[in-house]
Parts: C-alpha cells; structure tokens; sequence
C-alpha cells in the first residue's frame, strides 16, 4: 500500500477517513451550496451539481460572509455534512464555524493542496497529528 | 494559550456554564490560529438568522438561555445582525408560521442571554461606530470591514459563536486583525476610476476582491479621488468582504492608518491596476436577462440617504414588479416620520426593517413567490443569490427603479 503524507500548519477536530472531493474553488456554505439536498448549488462554482456529503472536501480557501459558523452545527446535526474540510488557507468563520458543528478540519500546506491530492481519493485526516494522508 | 487569573476562573466554571462552554469554544478557535492570549474588547455583533441556526442552533441558543440567570447574561454591549423576517410583512415574502416561530424562539433566547436585537449591520451608521485601536467582536462581513478599514478599529470575522461567546466573556482571542503587524498591507492596487453610484463602488469592491482573494490578504488602495461617503465605502467594503472575504482594506490618504503609503506599505510590495473597464465587466456579467421579476434594494441595510435618493425616485412612478426597500429598526422610524416610505409606497414599493434579503430564507422566497430574475443595485447582493437559484442583476439605483416601472432592465 503507497502513502503520501502532508503536514498542516492548522488542525482541528477528530481523525476521520473517506473520499475527497477536489476544487481549485472557495468554499462558503451559504454561497455555494444547496444544504437542504446536500450539493454544491452555486453554478459557478466548480464542484457545482455534486453532492458533498461524506466527502473530504479538499478546497482552496474560505469565501464569502459569517453564516458557516453557524451552518456547519445545522448541517452536523443532519447529517447532510462534509466528513471534513482540507483547505490552503481558512478564514476565522470556517474554523469558528468547525469547531462549533465539530467538523474536522486542516488547513495551511507548503504546496497547493487542491493539485496535491487526487479527486476521489480515499484519505485519512488526523487533526491530532496534522496531517493528511493519501491512501492508494 | 496564556489565560490571566479571571480567565481561568472562567474556564473552570466559577462564573457558571455558559461563559466557560463560550470560553471553550474561543480557545479551541483560538489555538487552531496561535493565539498567544485573549484582548478584552468592548462591544459585540452577533449574526444569527434562523436561516443559519436551523432547528439545532437554536435549540442550541435555548440551552444556554435555560442556565439561571446571573450566569448566562452577556459581559459587554452585545447587538444584533438583521433578523431573518420583518414579522409585519412576512406574507409579502412568503414566509411560513414555522419560520416565523423559529425566529420568535431564536428572539427570546437572545433577550434571556441579555443580547440587545439592535437587528441591522449598519451599526457603524446608526448604533456606535468604534473608535481607532478599538478591539471589537463583530459578525457581519460588512460591519467588520468598515470597522476595520474607515474606523481604524480591530476586528476579525465573529461569525455568530463566536460573537456571543465574546459578548460572554467579554474577550476574544488575540490573532488576526488584533495583531498590528497583520494590518500591514499585502498588496497595492491603483485604481483608474472613481465610481459615483453605489452599485459602482459595490462593482469596485467586488473586483479588488476576487484580486486579493482571501482572508489575509490586505489591499492598499491608490487613485481614489475626492472623499468619498460613508454609503459609497458601506458598499464597497460589503462587496470587498463578499467577493473575497476580506476584512480589512487602507485607501492612502485617506484611511485612519494609511495617512500616506508607507504607513501601511513596504517598498516594493507587489501592484496590479484596475480599469473603469474591469468595473464595468463585473457588472455586465450579471446583467443576463432583460426581465425582472422583483427588485431588491438591501444588503447592506439602506441608511436613511439612500431611502431619500430612492423617495425622490418614486414620485410619480407606479410599479408593475414587486420593489422591496430593507433598512434598519433605526432608520425605519426616521423614513416613516419624514415621510420617505410614504412616497416608496406610494408607488407600490414596499419598505422593510430589521432583516436583509439574502438572511430571510432567500431560496422558499424565491420558491414561494415565482422571484428568480431579481434587480439590485447591491454587488454584495448579487454574489450572494447565485447559489440560491436566483439570476442576479446589478444595476444603478435609478436603473432598478425604471426596471420595476416596466419590468424590464436596460442595459447600459
């Protein structure tokens, strides 16, 4: 079994493992997705139309305003939630937003963590560790 | 993180459990940004529609209203974003009784927690607008940028948690924009055009924010000319914070920390240039229908200016599509008495209070009422709606007002 690691400067939350879904986009949850059906909504958005539940969203930065902090606790106690959030660089909301709803979360990498990581690989992230580990 | 003496006590519950969960809940988020310790600071801005909350926040809300009071109340003036209705008009909006309860519910936890529903994000304008070096806790993109940027004072994003965890505490983790040396500038952008309308300013916003692009980033701004007003930079800032999710800009020269370049900027920090044309290619990217189902003047909240430009606007006009004013529970009793929502109304608009659009379940609206080719002069506005199924346009105000006359908007 092949591993590639990579090391955040930020973490947050439990160790989880599951598939990533990949973008060189922002992420707001009340710009960008249908949180009722669990999808992407905004259409230029580019993971526009796909559902990001379960997933291992692996993102480039937060967008837009405050309403995630208090969104990711409604979506959490739904179910229709990312498994965890990978991104090149948050903003306070993202990580008030996670630390609330308990959503685990990495963020800050020495290399863009969107052209790093294969879209629909199956990953573990270990905020303990900060670290995100590629599983082939 | 360094705790002082009170601070511990706090997080061991010696002041009950609502300030040490909200003390819990800053250091976690503090620690995720190397906080070394908390800043005391004075006021606090709470976002918190029901939209966001849900079901689970505010029952979240409810629990922390249920502690005894004398340990659950609020440590600092701590005020409130839009709501997410205007209970007297909620039928104009299709709004359901189980939204409006949830709203009454989320309503009272507030209260029991001491919260004052101030229910705008004008503050800056019409509550207190903070003072240079003044550390603040506020929510609302809008608020914290203007706050940051014209008023010199020193914010992060307090999304709603967060917020009333500080108005808890009265604290709040030092990173970020408390940090002098992250209010330095990252990048300089000269600017060729002056706009004149709001949507202009909103549309200049938006440009400068998809170029910085993150958090973190902080533009320096040359080129601007004249002074401009508090309702063109409460636009621009909106949009900048919208667009990129930036929270602090410096316009040389004119900025409480950008006397002259320097102060904010090192030699050689890195430059782009933004043209009249870049302006006018943001707005005419949203211009993608000629019909208009409803027109939206809202986000931010209009102060009682902009009520007056859109009254002079409305005199003699009669609308065939819905027109929608949002303003502040402040404003609002000022526009009635001076007769400024008459005349809107008159003309078949409709003046709102205490909420804002895009914060009052946005996407049942526009279910509920057949709304999706929607007209506003707001940029922050249109970089919102997309993701909730509406098509957008951005427009001067004048341009809006003819739009809801004939249902339809001309391209400029």
């Amino acid at each position: 079994m092949n591993t590639r690691i990579f090391r955040a400067r930020h973490a947050m939350g439990r160790t989880v493992r599951g598939p990533t879904l990949v973008a060189k986009d922002g992420f707001s949850a009340r710009y960008d997705l249908d949180r009722i059906n669990g999808i992407f909504s905004r259409p230029s958005h580019k993971l526009a139309g796909q559902s990001y539940v379960g997933k291992i969203l692996v993102l480039d930065t937060a967008k837009g305003g405050v309403a995630t902090a208090w969104m990711l606790h409604e979506m959490q106690s739904r179910g229709i939630v990312p498994l965890a959030l990978v991104l090149n660089s948050v903003n306070p909301i993202l990580a008030q937003g996670a630390a609330l709803g308990d959503v685990s979360m990495l963020a800050g990498f020495d290399e863009d963590i969107t052209a790093a990581i294969p879209n629909g690989a199956e990953v573990e992230v270990n905020p303990e560790m900060g670290v995100l580990t590629v599983v082939d | 993180m360094k705790l002082n003496d009170e601070e511990k006590d706090i997080l061991a519950g010696k002041a009950g459990p609502v300030p040490q969960q909200a003390l819990q809940h800053q250091i976690k988020v503090g620690e995720f940004f190397g906080a070394e310790d908390m800043v005391a600071v004075t006021q606090a801005h709470l976002m918190a529609d029901t939209e966001s909350l849900g079901e689970a926040g505010v029952r979240w809300l409810e629990g922390l209203a249920a502690i005894v009071d004398g340990q659950r109340r609020v440590r600092i003036p701590t005020i409130t974003d839009p709501r997410g209705t205007d209970f007297a008009n909620a039928d104009l909006l299709g709004q359901t009784s189980a939204m409006l309860n949830l709203e009454r519910r989320a309503i009272s936890a507030f209260e029991a927690l001491g919260v004052a529903m101030t229910n705008t994000c004008i503050n800056y304008q019409t509550i207190q607008a903070p003072t240079r070096n003044e550390h603040v806790a506020f929510g609302d993109t809008g608020v914290v940028i203007y706050s940051n940027s014209i008023c010199g004072a020193r914010s992060n994003f307090e999304g709603g948690p967060s917020a009333l965890a500080a108005g808890l505490t009265g604290r709040t983790p030092r990173y970020g924009f408390h940090l002098p040396e992250m209010r330095r500038a990252t990048l300089r952008i000269h600017v060729e055009f002056t706009p004149t309308s709001l949507n202009g300013w909103g549309a200049l916003g938006g440009v400068i924010g998809r170029i910085a692009g993150n958090y973190w980033a902080v533009p320096v701004i040359e080129g601007i000319e004249g002074a401009p007003r508090s309702d063109q930079l409460k636009h621009f800032g909106a949009s900048m914070a919208s667009f990129g999710s930036i929270a602090l800009f410096h316009l040389a020269g004119l900025t409480p920390e950008a006397g002259k370049l320097t102060d904010v900027a090192a030699p050689g920090l890195p430059g782009l240039r933004v043209t009249r044309a870049d302006v006018d290619e943001l707005q005419r990217s949203y211009h993608t229908d000629d019909q208009v189902d409803v027109v939206v003047f809202s986000a931010p909240q209009l102060s009682l200016f902009e009520l007056s430009d859109l009254a002079g606007l409305c005199d003699g006009r009669r609308f065939a599509v819905p027109l929608l004013a949002v303003t502040s529970p402040q404003v609002k009793p000022d526009a009635d008495r001076i007769g400024y929502t008459a005349r809107i109304e008159a003309a078949g608009g409709k003046v709102l209070s205490g909420m804002c659009f895009y914060q009052s379940y946005a996407r049942e609206i526009s279910e509920a009422m057949g709304w999706k080719r929607l007209a506003t002069n707001s940029a922050k506005l249109v970089n919102i709606l997309g993701g909730y199924g509406y098509r957008p346009m951005l427009a001067s105000m004048e341009s809006c007002v003819d739009a809801a006359v004939s249902g339809k908007l001309a391209r400029t």
